[in-house]
């Protein structure tokens, strides 16, 4: 890890006085015009927590959006050019987890474990964090490239919830920025955040988990963890792949065999595979 | 494979025994805990909760068991009723500008550069005809009813409508979430199969693709809104007659969503066997709908985009209609001939030779029904001092003219009766057959999805045909 981890500065992210900064005038919209960007950013996120709006915010496509979960069911992609740099930004099915056990929650970790985005924006629901943090807690054992977009902050003023960002950013370690992608509130210090996480101008200590309260299980993860670390020097997430591996994951016992996790390791993207949602297989 | 990783695999496989059963809930169970600690933390609650939550109360009312159905049936008459009331008057004035003041000043513009008789038919009488006529009668309609059901959309309600529905879908042996691909499937059902996606047994998503078609689509309200209004809506008093044509139409409909479950159970016993899968289905709050916004993405995204695919279709229709109508062979044009070959079987199933042959013509767009049906009934029943002659598209100016052409060419209430099931039941167009194949990309399961439908049409009308000769109603 990082010798010298600096929290991210949620209150730097957040104040009113970026909406006016110069900064922000950089913001220029790609549509699906996204050519030779220099850094990939996927969005993620719980179904119906406005991930698609925030998308629409970033890319001025007009993808259409629903109040329903499942509305977005293949991968779109866009881009935009904030502060000199350009981004290609992939919108990833809405999930509850990363736990692959539908084909929308195979793409979106396929992509985030293979595709090795520059940074990752989870998009969450203020309203409903407990839940919403299953995923970014998920996400978080995968990659540390990320940003969580703390959407939705009208409706939780509105059902009476006061939702601590700060706290929230120091807790997880990664910027945590409060939006209503609806009215495009917060975007202008969110683009900010995913430009300064993907130049590596602020470096991140996201949390993970040590322990899973279980002594034995401890011991299987650790004695896996050394194992895959040995085999595969420089994987990022060699405890989620221990973890995944102990619980009987076909996907990822298949990208050891095919090597796709050893490629992962030298720091190669890997096509996620696409095209996933064939049914001709079916017989009658 | 290298050593290292087989190694790794098989020390996985000897921890994963030594720990045994559970380990899934473990884990699951440390990280919803970290994450339960983590909330908790955030977010703070100051003073009372609100005493009235109004969401709570709006979903125990929305998908109440004795409401939920009601207010279901009562939301989309009155969406239905709002678009039928409120595109006479655009619609007509439309027709007015461009079939009967533009087309004649084009046609004689035509005739005074010298273009000959057959250009200026294909072109403007074909081609531009079907074309003006498409637009002045989807236009307004669309336009209507894609905000409204925008505005349901954005609000929210659709989930609770798939939540309704759920039990049904689940006892047809159908996924619960078919009932958002019906969904839009009442927009477009190419985009309906495209939703299907949600889906995630290949079972069940075959299931909601095949019976996607009985979600009427746009293109095929108008003919349905016109066809109730002129012969439902006029058998009862005038007040009445808005209501009781929005109802028409909506039993229509009914009947789809009827006729999608029992396709779903009979192909979930048949073709596609298996258990109903089990899925949770999301509740999502209300939110108060982006009128604006709504207003751009539905006339923009959908009202423009499925416009400009009608028009792009009726263009060749158009073009094909006037062909067919004015090129003879052995004294009759090709349209005759091909009506006298479909009359027998057309009025076996009380309906006539010229609907079949407009559905022929019709499959790039259900859109054009009407007009070709009318000019194809001109054609052949040799009527004369209506619309412009032989194979021209035209819209008349009232509906009881449109009614007296349809008399003189045969129709009964059970033409049209028969002509609204049809139109519910019968093979997609080509854009669904087309999307269709590209989501599943098997010949069998494309061919399915269009020759059920077809099939089961010519079923239903052929039982409506006999039971009202039966009771000697025609």
């Amino acid at each position: 890890m990082q010798e010298t981890p600096v929290l991210p500065k949620p209150d730097a992210l957040s104040s009113a006085g970026c909406a006016t900064c110069p900064m922000n005038r950089h913001l220029a919209r790609l549509g699906v015009n996204v050519d030779n960007w220099d850094y990939v950013v996927a969005l993620a996120g719980n179904p119906n927590t406005g991930k698609s709006t925030v998308f629409n915010a970033l890319t001025g496509l007009r993808q259409h959006t629903g109040n329903w979960p499942g509305k977005t069911v293949a991968r779109a992609e866009g881009g935009f050019e904030f502060g000199d740099k350009r981004f290609k930004l992939v919108d990833l099915p809405g999930t509850y987890s990363l736990l692959a056990s539908s084909v929308d929650e195979e793409i979106a970790r396929d992509f985030i474990l293979f595709g090795q985005p520059d940074v990752t924006v989870i998009v969450a629901d203020a309203t409903r964090l407990e839940r919403n943090l299953n995923l970014v807690l998920q996400i978080l054992e995968i990659t540390d490239q990320v940003v969580v977009c703390l959407n939705l902050m009208d409706e939780a003023k509105r059902h009476g919830l006061m939702v601590d960002d700060r706290r929230l950013a120091r807790d997880l370690g990664v910027p945590v920025v409060p939006t209503v992608a609806r009215r495009g509130t917060g975007i202008p210090e969110l683009l900010q955040a995913v430009h300064d996480v993907a130049t590596g101008a602020v470096k991140l200590r996201p949390r993970r988990l040590r322990t899973t309260q279980n002594e034995a299980l401890d011991k299987a993860v650790a004695t896996l963890t050394a194992q895959i670390e040995a085999a595969f020097p420089g994987l990022p997430n060699a405890r989620w792949v221990a973890l995944r591996l102990l619980d009987g994951d076909a996907s990822i016992e298949r990208a050891i065999r095919d090597g796709s996790l050893g490629d992962l390791s030298r720091g190669e993207r890997v096509a996620a595979p696409d095209e996933r949602l064939r049914v001709a297989e079916v017989s009658a | 494979m290298s050593t290292g990783s087989a190694d790794l695999l098989s020390t996985a496989r000897a921890l994963r025994a030594e720990l045994g059963e559970g380990l899934h809930d473990t884990l699951v169970e440390a990280l919803y805990t970290d994450a339960a600690r983590l909330a908790d933390r955030a977010v703070t609650r100051p003073g009372e909760r609100p005493r009235f939550d109004l969401d709570r109360t709006l979903d125990r009312l929305l998908t109440s068991r004795t409401w939920g159905f009601p207010i279901m049936g009562l939301l989309f008459t009155l969406v239905f009723w709002i678009t039928i009331a409120g595109s006479n008057v655009p619609s007509s004035l439309l027709a007015t500008l461009l079939v009967d003041t533009l087309h004649p000043a084009l046609k004689s513009g035509a005739d005074a550069l010298g273009v000959p008789w057959w250009l200026s038919g294909v072109a403007l009488d074909g081609a531009y005809l079907a074309t003006a006529w498409v637009v002045s009668v989807m236009l307004p309609p669309m336009a209507i009813f894609f905000p409204l059901f925008t505005l349901l959309e954005d609000f929210g309600y659709l989930p609770r409508v798939a939540f309704n529905l759920d039990r049904l879908f689940s006892r047809a042996g159908a996924h619960g979430k078919q009932a958002l691909s019906m969904m839009m499937g009442f927009g477009c059902n190419a985009a309906g199969v495209v939703s299907t996606r949600v889906i995630d047994s290949p079972r069940e998503r075959l299931i909601a693709i095949i019976t996607n078609n009985f979600a009427i689509c746009n293109g095929r309200w108008p003919t349905l809104i016109m066809v109730s209004t002129l012969f439902i809506g006029s058998a009862v008093p005038a007040a009445l007659a808005g209501v009781v044509s929005a109802a028409a139409v909506v039993g229509v409909a009914v009947l789809g969503v009827g006729i999608t479950f029992v396709v779903s159970w009979a192909l979930s016993r048949t073709m596609l066997k298996g258990q109903a899968s089990v899925f949770s289905l999301e509740l999502p709050p209300y939110r108060p709908p982006r009128i604006l916004q709504t207003l751009y993405t539905s006339v923009i995204d959908r009202t423009l985009i499925v416009l400009s695919r009608a028009v792009t279709m009726s263009l060749p229709a158009g073009i094909v209609i006037w062909t067919i109508s004015n090129v003879t062979l052995g004294g009759a044009s090709i349209a005759e001939h091909l009506i006298d070959l479909f009359n027998p079987v057309g009025l076996l199933l009380g309906l006539n030779g010229v609907v079949l042959l407009a559905y022929l013509v019709a499959i790039p767009a259900n859109e054009i029904i009407i007009p070709t049906i009318l000019m194809l009934t001109v054609l052949s029943t040799g009527l004369t001092g209506v619309g412009q002659g032989a194979g021209v598209m035209f819209e008349l100016e009232s509906g009881s003219a449109i009614k007296d052409i349809l008399h003189a060419g045969g129709w009964t209430t059970l033409t049209a009766i028969n002509l609204m099931l049809f139109s519910l039941i019968h093979n997609p167009c080509s854009t669904t057959i087309l999307t269709i194949y590209n989501e599943t990309k098997s010949l069998k399961w494309t061919a399915v999805a269009t020759l059920l439908p077809l099939g089961l049409g010519f079923a239903v009308t052929l039982t409506t045909a006999t039971i009202a000769r039966a009771l000697g109603l025609v």
